[in-house]
């Protein structure tokens, strides 16, 4: 029986894993539709839809893992989680179609209606962010769950906490956004997104101690599980921690230091979801159902791993690849004007 | 406008509407991936300039179709749980892992070498680029792979066991995935798409040689897509033989009721022709039907017996008239794409592929024959699982998600009123790079000014990088 709680645990960190991949990867391309309405100028969106044009796709593959392998993982959480999710994954996936297809469609359109798409692909992305930060709030703050099956409204995941995560993933992608584009970006546009960055770091700062805040008065477990003796030897790193990044991401937008900021803001990102799953372990969906619980049979969680033991670090490899590919700044095009 | 309506109902339409709108991209993009190989790989050995325009004139097209599918694929994945998450408990077992697969295997695959496939010859060198065209097209046929794997254990479920909890859990993944009716479908669906992909291309080739029958670009790309439609609709309709015998011995309800078949034949049954099933009074109105042959086509002997629906349960009854009607539609599609092939095959042994103007209006009528096929016989095999999502073993009205009806319909609602708007305009920018002819120097997807499609030629040669 051990080796079954192994297993799911195991997991248990590989779907937060692909979350997470997906957080880092998808996060700045949202955000970036998210910042489109501050960059009015034809030439500057040019240049920001190119710089992740190869590889959008890539980034919300990551997404489809998290959603299949949960399913495939912790069937009975989807179950439960989807149906009580069901606005917000709804509004998510509509926001995902408007900004996907605008990649493309924005190049086929004529000149003077391809500001519809650029409309689309802000208020995709933003719609898709708003959607996935309220789904995590109502994660937190739990669902009503009967026997196997979800037993709340299909309002009930709206609360004012669920809104305040909502809003603070719209801040922190538009954050790795921002700094993305310091990173692949030159001249103006560069000059412009150091000046968002600096601003979108405090609101970023703002939005984690306002999550921070409100948690621990969801449910007792969380206040417990950070502030008791002896847990908080270990999880009073995690506020140092962001002390110590936050310090090192000013000095680099002060510094104009082009590579650092879009890490380090990603390093927050980390730290933020490490609190997140303290906060959540061992439950897949808070105080109601554990990973073990919902855990799928060995047979199908083994056979998986297989493929994902061989699978993922080829992926990782071949993404890499492809970043690599496209590196470097991304100037505008000469045939355009 | 849905009172009335139970949320499993609601439920059902929106999984088919959803599904009947992303099958389209997959099914082009599964065949164009491949001909797009073909494409380069053509190039590459031949040098020939013929072929890197075709390439780079399909690649704008596929990156078009291929966006649409991505975004409307993400729904299909997520739809599981929001609306069918009591299916999803119990079967998420088995089948998760299958669709866990296709992303592992198929989905990164295609997502992480599209974007050097689309934007990258010039970085990476011809032959790199070849690679990543060539993982695309493996990507597209690894996701078919898997996808019908899932779906077909729907239909004929085998290596399971069922747990305390209820739930389908995986006995032998081997017989699970290798399931009795995976082979046929793969094979169906994945000829299907390569010749609709050869039917919308051979379409575009006679719209283009209706104009100018010495264009290059489309003299090559008609007779390549006519090939195929020679070559493949004989071997489909064969393909499509063997999968209905395999329905009938897994499935044979389904078979009943693309018969028509309500009433047992003890000694012989007939081919209905047409006629207009009544589900309500069991029978089959105003049948034009050939005696016996129905036992012919599927136990080979003109008196062999046939069961029909009287033999089953009403409960468990299948909506035959879509069924049969659907199924019908499906083999007049694949009936004419054989008629389209032996013409095209006639022509050009008479030498006049390039210049018939009979072949080519009936090569551009022909050209969403394959969309047609693929879609009715997708509604016949699904609607032929009904009324079970799990055949014979999960009932439908078991599997949905427990919603209020007004959750279901007003995102039925947002679907639909989304998907006409972007999808639509989407086929409307690939039809309008359609209408224009694969040019010489032909640019890949951004080396192109964007109001090319809209009539303005650029200037050939202009230096344009790709997505720098």
């Amino acid at each position: 029986m051990t080796g079954f709680i192994d297993i799911a645990t195991v997991w248990a960190f590989i779907i937060a894993f692909a979350v997470f991949v997906y957080v880092v990867m998808d996060g700045f391309d949202l955000g970036l539709g998210i910042l489109f309405p501050l960059f009015p100028n034809k030439t500057d969106r040019d240049v920001i839809m190119n710089s992740v044009a190869p590889v959008w796709d890539g980034n919300e593959t990551w997404l489809v893992l998290g959603g299949g392998g949960m399913m495939a993982a912790f069937p009975l959480a989807y179950a439960v989680l989807m149906p009580a999710l069901y606005t917000p994954m709804v509004a998510m996936l509509i926001g995902l179609i408007f900004r996907g297809v605008a990649f493309e469609f924005r190049w086929r359109t004529t000149q003077s209606k391809r500001n519809r798409w650029d409309v689309a692909f802000a208020g995709g992305s933003l719609l898709a962010t708003l959607a996935q930060g309220i789904a995590l709030g109502a994660i937190l703050q739990g669902v009503h769950v009967e026997g196997r099956q979800y037993a709340g409204g299909w309002w009930d995941w709206l609360t004012p906490f669920s809104i305040l995560t909502g809003l603070a993933l719209a801040v922190g992608y538009a954050l790795l956004g921002a700094t993305w584009l310091v990173l692949k970006t030159e001249g103006e546009l560069r000059d412009k997104a150091y000046r968002l960055s600096w601003f979108l770091l405090f609101a970023m700062l703002g939005a984690i101690g306002a999550v921070s805040v409100a948690t621990p008065f969801l449910h007792v477990q969380y206040t417990q599980r950070w502030f008791s003796w002896p847990n908080i030897i270990l999880t009073a790193p995690v506020p140092i921690a962001v002390a110590a990044v936050t310090a090192m991401l000013l000095r680099s937008l002060a510094n104009k230091q082009d590579h650092q900021p879009f890490f380090l803001s990603l390093a927050l990102f980390a730290l933020s979801y490490a609190g997140l799953g303290i906060s959540m372990y061992p439950y897949i969906v808070p105080q109601s159902i554990t990973i073990w619980q919902a855990a799928s049979p060995p047979n199908s969680q083994i056979f998986m791993l297989f493929g994902v033991a061989v699978l993922v670090p080829l992926i990782l490899g071949y993404t890499a690849w492809a970043y690599w590919v496209f590196r470097g700044k991304v100037r505008p095009e000469s045939g355009y004007h | 406008m849905f009172e009335g309506l139970d949320a499993v109902v609601l439920a059902r339409a929106q999984f088919a509407f959803t599904m009947s709108f992303h099958i389209v991209f997959p099914a082009f993009s599964i065949g164009l991936a491949s001909f797009l190989a073909v494409l380069e790989a053509l190039w590459l050995w031949t040098g020939r300039e013929v072929f890197i325009n075709l390439f780079n004139y399909w690649l704008k097209i596929f990156a078009v179709a291929f966006g649409m599918g991505v975004v409307s694929g993400i729904v299909m994945s997520y739809q599981f749980g929001t609306n069918w998450s009591a299916f999803s408990d119990k079967t998420g077992p088995v089948i998760g892992p299958l669709m866990a697969y296709e992303v592992l295997t198929a989905f990164f695959l295609e997502a992480g070498f599209l974007g050097v496939m689309l934007f990258g010859l010039e970085r990476v060198g011809h032959k790199l680029h070849f690679f990543a065209t060539l993982m695309v097209a493996i990507g597209t046929l690894i996701s078919a792979f898997w996808i019908l794997s899932a779906n077909s254990w729907m239909q004929t479920p085998a290596g399971y066991a069922v747990n305390a909890e209820g739930q389908f859990v995986p006995a032998e993944w081997l017989k699970a995935i290798i399931n009795p009716s995976f082979p046929y479908r793969l094979v169906h669906m994945v000829l299907a798409a390569y010749l609709t992909t050869a039917l919308v291309v051979g379409a575009v080739g006679a719209f283009h040689l209706q104009r100018d029958q010495h264009l290059p670009g489309p003299r090559v790309m008609f007779s390549m897509a006519m090939w195929m439609a020679t070559l493949v609709a004989p071997i489909q309709i064969l393909a499509g033989d063997q999968h209905g015998l395999n329905t009938l011995e897994h499935q044979p309800v389904k078979v009943m009721a693309m018969e028509g078949h309500y009433k047992s034949h003890p000694d012989g049954a007939p081919l209905l022709l047409f006629g207009l099933p009544d589900q309500a009074a069991g029978r089959v109105k105003y049948v034009i039907e050939v005696p016996k042959l129905s036992s012919l086509i599927l136990k080979h002997s003109l008196d062999a017996p046939l069961a029909g629906l009287d033999t089953v349960p009403r409960e468990n009854w299948p909506p035959v008239p879509i069924i049969f009607w659907s199924f019908r539609i499906m083999v007049g599609m694949g009936l004419l794409m054989m008629g389209l092939g032996l013409l095209s095959l006639w022509a050009r042994w008479q030498g006049t592929l390039h210049r018939s103007r009979l072949l080519h209006i009936f090569a551009m009528a022909m050209g969403p024959a394959g969309f047609i096929a693929v879609l009715a016989g997708w509604i016949t095999t699904e609607t032929g699982r009904q009324p079970f999502t799990v055949y014979g073993l999960l009932r439908t009205a078991e599997s949905a998600s427990p919603l209020a009806p007004p959750a279901v319909a007003s995102s039925l609602i947002a679907f639909v009123i989304v998907y006409f708007a972007v999808f639509s305009t989407g086929v409307i920018y690939i039809l309008r790079m359609m209408a224009t002819p694969p040019h010489h120097g032909e640019q890949g997807p951004r080396g192109d000014t964007p109001a090319r499609a809209a009539g303005i030629t650029p200037a050939a040669g202009v230096a344009v990088r790709g997505s720098v």
